[in-house]
């Protein structure tokens, strides 16, 4: 790509839009308002490619309080208590530099949080990276899983899961979601609107510094050239990376939710991308008020920085809320307890009537409150009127041929025992790195099928409900079938919050794809969201929140579509932990579910991670028959919950059938329990490895009790073996020692690192 | 029993520290850090954490805390105090106990269960405990490795003030020490979190005995 001939083009705006400015404005912009344009129409935080396609989500239900568009999407969990979930991305800083990247992708997602009220009671972390026998991908790996420890564990937040996915497609784009749920009295809630004229704007935390200028559109709205590989990444796109202060973001978030307690925020909103700008247009559209902002009030680490500058700056660790007048002693005494600056920057002013006889919310961007007027920009033109694109889609040609390579049909059965063993990481390298516990919730920790968390925090009226979150993606059933492989990933997603008990009460997405510009990209964006809708609305699940991540392609080259699916559920009773994947001696064990993806066909091994391990990336999915979820999900959920309710049980363990199929879950229970198990033959290497979601191992001390109920629930089921002795059999497939598992699974991730 | 959990700036154990003592039938209520008196408290915790954003190294700021001075004081007239991980590492910063913590061996954060050997009663947190007793409690710390010289560390084993051992050393501890007291066995300070293991639901509630020791435990009655 050349360099851009024009301030607009060097801003990241094509020439379309500089006209579209102009006609919004009715002039010329000048330097400052076009910078302002540049980062707020950028496709990070206008969504221009994706917003015509969200649309199709369903967002509402009865117990949503705030659906998408807010900081972060809000449920009524009951007992007067609401849950607030935000998923993001913060993919391109971590690219480069991985340890700031991943940290202050916490930092944002926490602010997301707390700005509605809720005091952040944890983070999940989905992770992409490429193959680690690259040693660039290594020094990655440690470097975001060192960002996220070093920065979560001091702000003081629980890192209780994510997701640890190898894949050579995410050599150049690394990907580093990340996942936050908080929880407030129900009464608490407040939204990041401006409202009231003679209010105060009042900037809270962290001085404003040079860094992070442009992370929205320099950096996250754009690619990586790549040209000289994946190497030399972009370097002088480091200065657009922002770096953290998880200890600054600690004494922030005490403050704002000491100044939320005491009643004396009208509203208040979080400085994250586009910094400043973001945060006073936002609010004043939301609220229909002016908003007037003093850049020389604006609280500086460095001399001589300009207006853009100041006003785009993504210094982390900062927030602006809107008070009363009436309140400034108060809000600056609870600032300096917590040793948390706090700025006068804004006064909220009426909206202005101009020579039309309209009335526009006007954000102006002055020298002195009284001074001169550097920029004059309708607000809602920089929050709500970026461009809205319908970009060309286009199912690729070379589709039908990768379909048509189906490793269901030739790839050689080789040695199952080796192929299971290869498939087997415990990620515990990584989480051990993560403070999991924090709060006294943690029920169920990193490491299983979804996490589990008594709902009950500082402040919080007593409960005895918990609440279930699981983060998944497939981008190996996504690359094949967009549309089928996120119902799918929605579908999974449910499956592993049953495994704790849970009922899924509500989805927040992180879409991230390729470059919008290319038609095969937004082809895979809008089957994605179609995919999503379709199964959400077939569950009933709003989708509360969300984020799209564009532009992962270096070189020319997308990732595979990856829309990664947080799903947040509840239970009404936690007073006992649910099984874990720790059967017992003697136990049976049953596969709950369908035994066939549907009818007699055989196994689809198409978007396996087994053909994936063979380079086979072709083949056909095949699609879960929803009736037979529909009884078999609320089976496990109730049957799990029961147990965490207290009751006495013959269910002794569960676990989701995931990646890698059912071998590999029955191997991965094995290692954990430290007990083998006899399982008869199966239906060759396609059932040991073959995926698809909505079924369950699951181990009962007394099958004649457990079978009565899954009959009467009319839930499907096979008995696979009985637990016992120090090997796994599988009929004559597998035959590997119970140690050989365990040591095997446990070394893989650590002995990858090492290697040089 | 009144105690009193310090909150420093960064501190964010002070609740799980609070709701422990709570459960145990003691008055507990936060101090902040900028208190200068600890009259009518029974007993003291300092909760882990990030005092101070653990700038320089751990407890380094937090060292010169007002309260600090508080703590001393308390401590030299026979209170109770607890120091939970950022708290130990707070203690021994302060002088209130011997030596020091480094990073951990492998130089990673550690959060996992350990087990925990009782190696001596003479303490008010283990008052109540038998010496020999397995307990599963986590640790999750990075600078949990715990260091002296010779001298102090010969001081401690002739003076029983070694309290809490790992089994299986997860950090490089010298002689796997997980927990020491003062000479008085009034001042204790450990890394693990005996905090998070109050109950089966959360994986352990083998923090209880060592807990209860600390809020029912007169000082006066400990035998040396």
């Amino acid at each position: 790509m050349n360099a851009p001939a024009s301030l607009h083009g060097a801003l990241g705006l094509s020439d379309d839009e500089f006209e579209q400015i102009k006609t919004v404005l009715g002039r010329e912009p000048n330097h400052l308002e076009l910078a302002l344009f540049g980062v707020m129409w950028s496709e990070h935080c206008s969504y221009k490619s994706s917003r015509l396609h969200l649309r199709r989500l369903p967002t509402t239900g009865a117990h949503v309080l705030v659906g998408p568009g807010e900081n972060a999407g809000v449920i009524d969990a009951g007992d007067g208590i609401a849950v607030a979930i935000r998923i993001e991305s913060h993919n391109h800083p971590s690219a480069i530099e991985p340890y700031q990247g991943a940290a202050t992708g916490v930092g944002g997602i926490l602010r997301d949080v707390f700005t509605m009220g809720a005091r952040p009671l944890a983070v999940m972390d989905p992770l992409f990276f490429g193959e680690l026998t690259d040693a660039r991908q290594r020094w990655l790996v440690e470097g975001v899983v060192s960002g996220i420890s070093g920065y979560g564990n001091s702000v003081g937040v629980p890192t209780i899961g994510g997701e640890l996915t190898f894949d050579d497609c995410y050599s150049a784009n690394p990907l580093v979601n990340v996942l936050c749920v908080g929880a407030l009295p129900k009464e608490r809630l407040v939204l990041g609107v401006a409202s009231g004229v003679g209010n105060l704007a009042v900037l809270l935390g962290s001085r404003t510094g040079r860094d992070g200028i442009g992370g929205v559109s320099v950096l996250a709205s754009a690619g990586f050239s790549g040209e000289e590989g994946a190497a030399s990444i972009d370097e002088a796109k480091r200065p657009s990376v922002q770096v953290g202060d998880p200890y600054e973001e600690k004494r922030l978030i005490e403050a704002c939710l000491a100044l939320l307690d005491g009643g004396y925020v009208v509203g208040i909103q979080d400085l994250g991308g586009a910094g400043l700008v973001c945060g006073t247009s936002e609010t004043a559209a939301r609220g229909g008020v002016g908003m007037d902002v003093d850049v020389t009030a604006v609280p500086l680490r460095e001399l001589g920085m300009a207006p853009y500058e100041i006003m785009t700056s993504e210094s982390q660790e900062r927030m602006v809320a809107i008070i009363t007048p009436e309140n400034l002693a108060a809000v600056q005494e609870i600032c300096d307890k917590w040793e948390v600056r706090a700025s006068v920057v804004g006064h909220v002013v009426a909206p202005t009537v101009g020579a039309d006889g309209v009335s526009r919310a006007m954000l102006r961007i002055r020298d002195g409150f009284d001074g001169e007027i550097l920029a004059e920009v309708p607000a809602s033109a920089l929050a709500d009127e970026a461009p809205l694109y319908d970009r060309p889609r286009q199912r690729p040609d070379w589709l039908d041929s990768v379909l048509a390579d189906d490793p269901t049909d030739d790839e050689p059965v080789g040695n199952p025992n080796d192929d299971l063993l290869d498939l087997l990481v415990d990620p515990a390298w990584v989480y051990r790195q993560y403070d999991s516990q924090l709060f006294l919730n943690t029920v169920v920790g990193p490491g299983r099928d979804a996490a589990l968390l008594r709902l009950a925090g500082p402040g919080l009226p007593a409960s005895t409900k918990g609440i279930a979150i699981s983060t998944d993606s497939n981008p190996r059933w996504c690359a094949l079938d967009p549309r089928l492989g996120t119902a799918l990933t929605v579908y999974e997603g449910v499956a592993n919050l049953a495994c704790v008990g849970a009922t899924a009460k509500a989805v927040v997405n992180c879409l991230n794809f390729g470059n919008p510009e290319h038609p095969s990209v937004m082809w895979e964006l809008s089957e994605s969201i179609d995919g999503m809708a379709e199964a959400c609305n077939e569950l009933n699940l709003p989708v509360i929140g969300g984020n799209v991540s564009l532009y992962n392609e270096s070189g020319g080259n997308d990732i595979d579509p990856t829309p990664v699916m947080g799903l947040l559920g509840v239970i009404d009773h936690l007073i006992a932990p649910p099984p874990g994947w720790n059967w017992r001696y003697g136990s049976t064990l049953v596969l709950v579910g369908g035994r066939y993806a549907y009818g007699d066909a055989p196994f689809p091994l198409g978007g396996s991670r087994w053909a994936t391990r063979r380079h086979r990336r072709g083949g056909h999915l095949t699609g879960v028959k929803p009736e037979a979820l529909h009884a078999t999900l609320p089976f496990v959920t109730s049957e799990v919950a029961s147990i965490c309710g207290g009751h006495v049980s013959d269910v002794t363990a569960v676990h989701d059938v995931g990646g890698g199929g059912l071998a590999t879950a029955l191997a991965e229970m094995v290692a954990v329990t430290g007990i083998g198990a006899r399982i008869e033959e199966l239906d060759g290497h396609g059932e040991l490895f073959s995926e698809f979601p909505g079924r369950f191992v699951m181990a009962t001390n007394d099958l004649a009790a457990f079978s009565a109920r899954a009959i009467g629930a009319g839930v499907p089921f096979a008995i696979l073996g009985t637990a016992g002795g120090d090997r796994l059999t599988i009929g004559s497939a597998i035959d590997l020692s119970v140690e050989e598992i365990a040591s095997r699974r446990a070394g893989a991730l650590v002995e990858a690192l090492e290697a040089n | 029993m009144r105690v009193g959990v310090v909150v420093f700036p960064g501190s964010n154990c002070e609740y799980d520290a609070l709701a422990a003592m709570t459960s145990l039938g003691a008055d507990a209520e936060l101090v902040w850090h900028s208190t200068t008196e600890l009259e009518g408290f029974d007993a003291i915790i300092l909760p882990g954490g990030f005092a101070h954003g653990d700038y320089l190294r751990p407890g380094a700021l937090a060292r010169f805390s007002p309260v600090m001075e508080a703590v001393t004081r308390f401590a030299a007239d026979g209170g109770s105090v607890l120091g939970i991980c950022n708290g130990f590492q707070v203690l021994t910063e302060a002088g209130l106990l011997p030596g020091a913590l480094q990073k951990n061996r492998g130089l990673t954060f550690l959060c996992q269960p350990t087990t925990l050997v009782v190696s001596s009663t003479a303490s008010v947190l283990t008052s109540r405990a038998t010496v020999g007793r397995e307990l599963v409690i986590p640790i999750n710390h990075f600078s949990g490795s715990y260091t002296c010289d010779d001298a102090t560390y010969d001081e401690l084993v002739a003076n029983d003030r070694i309290v809490l051992t790992y089994k299986d050393n997860p950090n490089g501890s010298r002689a796997d020490i997980a927990g020491i007291a003062n000479e008085g066995g009034n001042v204790v300070g450990l890394m693990p979190h005996p905090e998070r293991a109050m109950s089966t639901l959360l994986g352990s509630e083998d923090g209880r005995i060592l807990l209860e020791s600390f809020v029912t435990a007169p000082v006066a009655s400990l035998v040396r």
